[in-house]
């Protein structure tokens, strides 16, 4: 019995992280890059420096009329924005907060996590291919090829972190994690959260949504509640990957003073505050210069973390 | 989703929706199709209401067709049943970024017709104004063109520098777009006190603040990639074509009527024309960041000059019926845009008998045409923001 308790309570919390944190994200993007633009963003919403924006912005979805085009293929296009959320949420049960503090500890879970996060990008897909919509079709062809060029510099980079560890468990990474980690593995680091941000498709690597080019891309004809689970999807990709980098590279609970789960929160919260900063300061790039910058820079910079990596693990051994 | 491809022109018209690329395959064996892309007229990109006609080859562009008209107003045919007051606030509107430049070829033109004297008050208040006009104009490109590059921030700066400034224009025309502050023979009224040392302030503000937008966008290396060597005009195009303004001085096309043939006080003033010769995407930008600073320039030679100018009238006092002799005249400004020229024709009644406009978008968004083939879906958005159209300008 308790043993049950223990798996529920777990999975409540983490469905709460999963529903709370991504508009905790959001909200900061918006009071964030008001701040940078010179404005105030929302003020309104709530009363104190429109702290509920987001939530009327969801009653707001939810009211709207669900239009499915009749061009539409109407099943894959209804099931894509679940298949680009669930992924995120399925990653958050094997990321640890603290020590001893995950949903479930997964031996190969690095693994796990890129497989499953990879996922995600098919709901872009679907939804382009099923919109029956010309700019859709288009966002879901540049985020398959969006797919070909960061897939490649994550698993490396990642891969990296796991042969200094010695594991492939999320949970034995931040066990085993130094802070002279935090110099050696600095190259994966920026290799691994670049290439996590063409995967989620973020500023500048925004070609699939780009709206001054293809309207939405794969979002052009969802509305209501269906374009918002892909809004919520967006976000919770930035905290599972401002997540994932805290735990492969930064360190995950491991801090001076503050107990664990609060230097985690930290870590994301101010790597997600990086994502919102980079998406107020570049332009886009375009769907071939990231591959070029794909192949020229990032893979060979991950393979020479992995040489490196490799070489320490010699020395130290 | 497989029926008979339907033939539009030159190009074959497919509905694109789930499953019509199998229809494609089975006969030619994995032939691709191409598919034809509308542009507009409602897209985020075209500024109102352009209409590009692609045909696309994934995405790459192997046809382009602007189709214009759909904010036409028919403002010739208006013009012809409207006096020479009214003919200002008509005039103003085609081009919504650079009133002021166009009420200037309107007064023009019919001052050039009656053969009147325009106060010198008047004269330099219009330059200083035009220049200010230019300045307003370029701010709203410098904000505008990073955004649909996917830089969301310049915009905002940009605005705050356009606020800056039209606030000192709202001060005296009361008009924060439309000023409405020609009249044939002056301007409608005496500037403000004390109103040239609060443009100066602008004028210094937006001077000083106006390396932020700089810094923000113009060496970033994401702006750059996508910027240099796309879409590069040549000089023989742009006379082929009439471009003008700024995308033809980013050719290396040297003219510019304020230099060449000097109206208002420009023929008194060191006009500094900015010219590039790459002909690209980042060359009109470079072109367009540089003459704001060039205006600004002129603006404070403007704000100098006139307050040593002596006390006098700034218009003159017109008849009750306003009509222009028997003849015509050609008026040709550099609009922010362009060449923005009105040739008119009176018969010697209150209204023209013919007022044509030529404006400068109007020949300038031709040459997409030759532009735009060869380039990806994506440098297509960089080359249509460069060519810096507004959509009124074009439709008249």
């Amino acid at each position: 019995m308790a043993e049950v308790l223990d798996v529920a309570l777990r999975l409540i919390v983490i469905v709460v992280v999963f529903l709370a944190l991504p508009l905790v994200v959001g909200q900061m993007e918006h009071k964030a890059m008001a701040h940078m633009q010179s404005r105030l963003g929302p003020m309104y919403a709530g009363g104190f420096h429109g702290w509920a924006q987001l939530i009327a912005d969801g009653v707001k979805f939810v009211q709207k009329e669900d239009v499915i085009p009749a061009a539409a293929d109407r099943r894959v296009f209804a099931l894509a924005p679940a298949v680009a959320l669930v992924p995120y949420l399925v990653v958050l049960v094997v990321i640890p907060v603290g020590p001893g503090l995950f949903g479930v500890d997964l031996d190969a879970g690095l693994f796990f996590v890129l497989a499953v996060m990879g996922v995600g990008v098919l709901g872009a897909i679907m939804a382009g291919w099923a919109s029956g919509n010309k700019y859709s079709v288009l966002g879901g062809m540049r985020a398959a090829a969006q797919l070909v060029s960061y897939e490649l510099p994550l698993v490396l980079a990642a891969s990296s972190v796991a042969m200094a560890a010695g594991t492939l468990s999320l949970n034995g990474i931040v066990e085993q994690w130094r802070w002279w980690w935090l110099p050696w593995q600095a190259v994966g680091a920026v290799v691994f959260f670049v290439a996590g941000l063409a995967e989620l498709r973020r500023p500048p690597f925004d070609m699939p949504i780009a709206e001054s080019e293809i309207i939405m891309g794969p979002m052009t004809e969802y509305t209501g509640l269906r374009f918002a689970l892909f809004m919520l999807a967006e976000y919770a990709g930035i905290v599972v990957l401002s997540a994932l980098t805290t735990v492969l590279f930064l360190g995950g609970w491991h801090g001076p003073l503050l107990p664990g789960p609060v230097w985690t929160l930290l870590k994301v919260l101010a790597l997600a505050f990086v994502v919102i900063w980079v998406r107020v300061s570049y332009p886009r790039l375009r769907e071939d210069q990231l591959q070029k910058l794909a192949w020229v820079g990032l893979v060979p910079l991950a393979l020479l973390q992995l040489a490196l990596t490799g070489v320490v693990k010699l020395i130290a051994a | 989703m497989t029926g008979e491809p339907r033939a539009t022109g030159a190009f074959q018209e497919r509905v694109v929706g789930v499953g019509s690329g199998a229809g494609a395959v089975a006969p030619r064996e994995l032939a691709t199709e191409d598919m034809v892309l509308n542009i507009g007229p409602q897209h985020p990109s075209t500024h109102g209401v352009l209409r590009l006609r692609l045909t696309l080859d994934g995405e790459r562009i192997i046809g382009a067709e602007p189709i214009i008209g759909y904010m036409h107003r028919g403002a010739e045919k208006l013009f012809e049943v409207r006096d020479y007051r009214q003919i200002i606030v008509l005039a103003n509107r085609h081009d919504w970024l650079s009133a002021f430049a166009n009420e200037l070829g309107v007064v023009i033109a019919v001052e050039r017709m009656l053969g009147m004297e325009v106060p010198q008050r008047a004269v330099w208040a219009r330059t200083l104004l035009a220049e200010l006009n230019r300045v307003l104009n370029h701010l709203m490109f410098l904000g505008s063109y990073p955004l649909e590059l996917g830089a969301i921030t310049p915009v905002f700066y940009a605005f705050n520098e356009r606020e800056t400034l039209q606030h000192v224009m709202e001060e005296i025309s009361g008009g924060r777009m439309h000023y409405m502050f020609n009249r044939v023979g002056g301007l409608k009224e005496d500037l403000p006190l004390g109103w040239l040392d609060r443009a100066a302030a602008a004028v210094a503000d937006v001077r000083r603040r106006l390396p932020d937008i700089e810094a923000l966008i113009a060496g970033n290396e994401i702006f750059l990639a996508r910027t240099v060597g796309v879409g590069a005009l040549s000089p023989e195009t742009i006379m082929q074509y009439g471009v003008s303004g700024p995308i033809a001085r980013a050719s290396g096309v040297d003219f510019d009527l304020r230099r060449d043939e000097p109206y208002l006080a420009y023929g008194e003033l060191p006009v500094r024309v900015v010219t590039r010769t790459a002909g690209d995407c980042h060359a009109r930008f470079e072109v367009l960041l540089d003459q704001v600073k060039a205006s600004l320039d002129l603006a404070d030679a403007c704000l100098e000059r006139m307050r040593d100018l002596p006390p006098g009238p700034i218009n003159q006092r017109l008849p009750k019926i306003l009509k222009a002799p028997e003849g015509h005249t050609y008026a040709w400004t550099e609009s922010p845009l362009g060449i923005n020229g009105y040739y008119l024709v009176s018969r010697g009644e209150k209204t023209p008998w013919r007022l044509k406009l030529r404006s400068a978008s109007f020949n300038n968004v031709q040459v997409l045409r030759e532009l735009l083939p060869g380039n990806l879906v994506a440098d297509m958005i960089a080359i249509l923001g460069s060519m810096f159209f507004v959509v009124g300008d074009i439709d008249k």
